[in-house]
């Protein structure tokens, strides 16, 4: 244990390059997600068509989608015979990071839709009678959800940060290159070197927990 | 002279239910006019396809003569709702917001702001939250909010449901006062209101206009029974 | 102006503040990752190896990429580690450029298949029975028929568990060969109750072995790994005799095949010569010395060299070559060098290719 924070103290530079890999590419992940998942919400949210139940129960139920499922699936599909095989993403970040980003989507596009469901609709009329266009209402709307939409974010950057079936499955695990936090932690405990499977996972717990926290403060302190 | 704004048949239905039906009104810049009626009579869709928030099923609408239609009347009207919404910052942000997106050039926006509190007796709330105001007073940046944009017709639908006198005289002199410029269209049923207010009055039933002409008319020789059963509080939907 | 787009909130407009942090964490996500990564991945030619669980958890493989990518640095060598089933399958979809297993009858199922071109063996070294010290089965210095057919009946007696790999990887299959040889079906032992089976890497084996006080077969580098770090005390019990040889190989993926056109076949052959070469050799023989006391591999090529112990190379090619070569010809291409005549196993003067006088082959370097 003690050998787990003097790896986390004097910074080793592979838990720092783990860490680091981890970090950027959950939150490319995230942020690419949030380029269609959240324009999706809007249009969920806001827009009466047929199916629209269906579709919200589809995405709330893909929340939970078991990560070796999702990874199989893009496995085949990423894989040099597959699909998509000539980008050759297998075995590299950019395969994670997309997987990662599917992941989450479900995740962004509930809590999302949620959160703007739960803004009053006169908001929108108001805005539209002070001389606002469509865009701008949306805007407003985006607007008073903002916090709703942020907790949405960060749900999903922690779910693609903490995953493991797919960062293994689509990375291979291949140091410096596609060893992330989670990965990392299941080779060293397979090998036996606890005390760094130990370092790595206060790592990502710490992680995990101060986004959650941090936010809910930032929230709070906004009068 | 020209109507300032006027519909011209208008019929609406909402799930096979006659909310309007043949609607043909018309108000006259200078003037204040009020839409009397009882509950669910259509006073609120008839304002708000005024507005330019909801389409007419049929008919048009006309400003100053020239058909528009419901996307550009927003340029032409605004309408304070009857329960105040207000966005989620300070009384300024709110006032000012429909001034921002107007394109109205910032150094002029403090000063427009300030005058429009100033016409509700609000001077001083700019930095004040406005979700914290009283009802009373949240209404009353919802008029300012309105006024600020300086639009030609100013819709009210039920400006004073909710409201103490002493609030409601602040509106009800805002509201004549702004009258001297534009034209204001309001809904109420409340009777002693609308003959102290209005230069002209329009009975709506079911949906239809069963009864209008000027106060001193309107009330001490209706010409119709349902108008008369409406006055003395006897109308049921 | 974007002003007049803005939400009501005046002080900072909200949804342009958000859209800059988003921007911002954008922009700190991948100035992190060129910082840390992209020296490392472009413009380097890539070459993905699938290999054993059982190599990869020793660390041979992390010294044998620093070693071989400082004589060529073009190339970024990523070892995929998976049971040698699933290395087989990978290579198969192309997804890989070359494997390094050990289960020569899946190998020459690759080879006939189409699929793999220049095999080679490279290094070898011995399985082993370990188990408790207490030794229930009383299997210690037994052959290793004898011995799984002892821990079979103290394991139908209760006395002892087995743990098997269950993974599909080249450990499980020797593993299923020892007991074919031993008159058992395994597919019938699976069924009793002694008969345990991980599904895991050979360290998550050991140590289930360890926590259960049972028998399993590993090999001997995984084994040492894990005895130093003390995550095991299990006992070498059955450790010689032909049947335990573990024999590992590397196969490039053939180029010609259909699925495996964008192959990176040189940067295979590179890595092929390389291990062949003295100085891949030499990686094999002093792994682990200093750590364990003694090499947890022993390389192939100096073993038919030296000539020192011709039963072991008779064991060898009994197990480990396929119609009578490491690689038959019809299943070699461009492999100038890197075979000597056909069926040859030693270094015979007859028979020494032009390159041994200019002292240019692969292998003498």
């Amino acid at each position: 244990m003690i050998r787990a924070i003097n790896l986390i103290l004097t910074r080793n530079p592979e838990v720092f390059g783990i860490t680091a890999l981890s970090l950027s590419v959950s939150g490319s992940a995230t942020l690419l997600s949030c380029v269609w998942s959240i324009p999706f919400s809007l249009g969920l949210a806001l827009r009466n068509f047929r199916g629209k139940r269906i579709a919200k129960g589809l995405f709330n139920a893909l929340i939970g989608i078991p990560t070796v499922a999702l990874g199989l699936f893009l496995y085949l599909v990423l894989s040099r015979t597959g699909p998509l095989g000539y980008f050759q993403l297998l075995y590299t970040p950019w395969g994670i990071m997309i997987g990662q980003s599917m992941l989450v989507t479900p995740i962004v596009v509930s809590f999302s839709t949620s959160a703007l469901e739960s803004v009053d609709p006169e908001l929108r009329s108001l805005a539209r009678t002070l001389g606002a266009s469509d865009f701008q209402t949306y805007l407003i709307v985006v607007e008073e959800a903002f916090w709703g939409v942020v907790l949405a974010i960060i749900a999903a950057f922690n779910r693609a940060f903490a995953e493991l079936g797919i960062a293994m499955m689509l990375g291979g695990n291949i140091r410096n290159m596609t060893r992330v936090l989670t990965t990392a932690i299941a080779l060293e405990t397979s090998r036996g070197d606890i005390a760094l499977s130990i370092a790595l996972t206060l790592i990502l717990l710490g992680i995990t927990m101060s986004l959650s926290i941090g936010i809910n403060l930032a929230r709070k302190s906004v009068p | 002279m020209i109507p300032q704004i006027e519909t011209k048949n208008v019929s609406k239905d909402y799930d096979s239910v006659h909310a309007l039906d043949q609607v043909s009104v018309s108000a006259l810049a200078g003037q204040i006019t009020s839409i009397v009626g009882v509950n669910g009579a259509g006073k609120t869709t008839l304002l708000k396809i005024l507005a330019g928030l909801d389409t007419p099923g049929s008919g048009r609408v006309f400003v100053l003569g020239r058909e528009v239609h419901a996307d550009h009347l927003r340029n032409h009207c605004t309408m304070v709702f009857q329960r105040s919404v207000m966005f989620g910052g300070t009384v300024y942000d709110n006032v000012a917001y429909g001034l921002r997106i107007n394109g109205v050039p910032g150094r002029e926006i403090p000063s427009k702001v300030k005058s429009a509190l100033e016409f509700v007796n609000l001077d001083g709330f700019e930095k004040r939250k406005a979700r914290k105001l009283s009802s009373g007073e949240q209404q009353r940046v919802a008029i300012a909010r309105a006024l600020a944009l300086e639009r030609d017709v100013l819709l009210v639908d039920e400006p004073t449901a909710n409201l103490d006198p002493a609030n409601a005289m602040i509106i009800e002199r805002a509201l004549k006062e702004l009258s001297r410029s534009k034209s204001v269209l309001l809904s109420t049923h409340n009777l002693p209101q609308a003959r102290r207010l209005s230069d002209h009055i329009i009975h709506l039933y079911r949906g239809r206009v069963v009864e209008e002409g000027e106060p001193s008319h309107f009330f001490t020789n209706p010409s119709d029974d349902r108008t008369k059963l409406f006055i003395d509080g006897e109308l049921q939907f | 102006m974007l002003a007049n787009v803005v939400a009501p909130r005046q002080a900072i407009p909200t949804v342009q503040a958000s859209l800059l942090l988003l921007v911002a964490i954008g922009a700190a996500g991948l100035g992190v990752y060129a910082y840390y990564l992209l020296p490392a991945v472009p413009p380097k030619a890539r070459l993905i190896v699938s290999t054993t669980t059982s190599l990869y958890e020793t660390g041979l493989l992390d010294e044998l990429k620093s070693k071989f990518e400082l004589r060529y640095s073009n190339l970024n060598v990523s070892f995929i580690s998976q049971g040698t089933g699933l290395a087989m399958q990978t290579a198969m979809r192309g997804d890989a450029d070359m494997i390094l297993v050990h289960d020569p009858a899946r190998e020459h199922a690759f080879l006939n298949g189409g699929y793999g071109v220049n095999r080679k063996i490279v290094a070898y070294n011995f399985f082993a029975i370990v188990g408790p010290s207490e030794d229930p089965a009383g299997v210690s210095g037994e052959s290793p028929s004898d011995a799984l057919k002892q821990i079979r009946s103290a394991g139908l007696e209760g006395r002892a568990v087995w743990v098997s790999r269950g993974d599909d990887s080249g450990t499980h299959a020797k593993e299923k060969s020892l007991w074919k040889a031993a008159g058992f079906d395994v597919a019938q032992l699976r069924t009793e109750a002694w008969y345990l089976e991980a599904g895991s890497g050979m360290t998550a084996t050991l140590k289930m072995a360890d926590q259960k006080r049972g028998y399993t077969l590993t090999d001997i580098g995984t084994y040492l790994l894990n005895l130093e770090n003390h995550n095991i005390d299990l006992v070498k019990l059955v450790e010689s005799g032909k049947s335990m040889l573990n024999v590992y190989s590397v196969i490039a993926c053939n180029p010609k095949n259909q699925n495996m056109t964008k192959t990176n076949f040189e940067g295979s052959m590179q890595l092929i010569r390389y291990l062949v070469s003295s100085e891949g050799q030499h990686l094999f023989a002093t792994f682990g010395v200093s750590k364990y006391d003694q090499p947890l591999f022993k390389p192939y090529i100096e073993l038919i060299e030296s000539r020192i112990d011709p039963e072991l190379i008779g064991w060898i090619r009994d197990l480990a070559f396929i119609e009578g070569s490491e690689c038959p010809e019809q299943f070699r291409y461009q492999a100038e060098g890197l075979y000597l005549a056909q069926g040859s196993v030693g270094v015979s003067l007859a028979s020494r290719p032009a390159c041994f006088e200019e002292k240019t082959c692969s292998w003498t370097q």
